[in-house]
């Protein structure tokens, strides 16, 4: 599997996560159903505001279900950023995610490796990891 | 006495890829339970313990149950329950 990624897109998350540091940034890209395309961009509030845990509030979860439902969407990319550790999904990733569908992408943006950035993508199905490669596009 | 539940991508190997299916009951609890019946093993996926589990959603008419009683909350004939996974980690 490859995740297939605009670099405007990549540049925009590294962007957000070094705007919302020390916190976990955190957002998804959604695309038309079946295409499995990442197209359209929605940074997300991180409603925990935590170094540590990210999550979406619930009516922010509710209206963008609602909105990718109506414009027949799916969501291609969840993507969040690791502050203070490495670009790879904690415990607490794997016992969330719920969406085996979709492309986990994690950025690391923690200071020991600093300007460098590490930008990583992976399948998380049922408790199981599966790094993939990333396909960086104009 | 129907209820409209929309189910994510994540459960709906229990409904057979249905996206929409519908229950009866007074309550969130009462519907989980025929959903339950109707679908084995997907109240599991729902309630740990006899509470929603912490990674799933659930609205009824767009309201979060958190806010409305929970299991309790009342449903009446044309609600409409939405489950959707948390987009949450660390």
């Amino acid at each position: 599997m490859t995740l297939e990624i605009s670099s405007h897109f990549v540049d925009a998350i590294l962007n957000q996560s070094r705007a919302e540091y020390p916190n976990e940034a955190c957002g998804v890209i959604v695309g038309p159903i079946g295409s499995g395309r990442a197209l359209r961009m929605k940074p997300m509030i991180n409603a925990a505001q935590s170094p540590v845990f990210y999550e979406f509030a619930a009516m922010d979860l509710l209206g963008l279900y609602r909105e990718i439902d109506d414009r027949d969407e799916e969501i291609v990319v969840i993507y969040h950023s690791h502050p203070g550790s490495e670009a790879y999904p904690s415990h607490t990733d794997i016992a969330y995610a719920g969406e085996p569908g979709a492309h986990y992408v994690l950025v690391s943006t923690r200071a020991e490796i600093a300007p460098v950035t590490e930008f990583r993508s992976f399948r998380i199905i049922d408790g199981a990891i599966i790094e993939e490669s990333v396909a960086i596009t104009d | 006495m129907s209820i409209e539940v929309r189910i994510p991508t994540i459960m709906r190997p229990f409904t057979k890829d249905q996206k929409v299916v519908t229950a009866t009951g007074a309550t969130l609890s009462a519907a989980i339970t025929d959903l339950d019946n109707q679908y084995p093993g997907i109240g599991d996926r729902l309630l740990e313990n006899g509470v929603l589990r912490r990674f799933i959603n659930v609205y009824v008419n767009d309201e979060d149950v958190r806010f409305s009683g929970a299991l309790d909350t009342a449903l009446k004939s044309g609600d409409s329950i939405t489950i959707l996974p948390a987009v949450a980690g660390g």
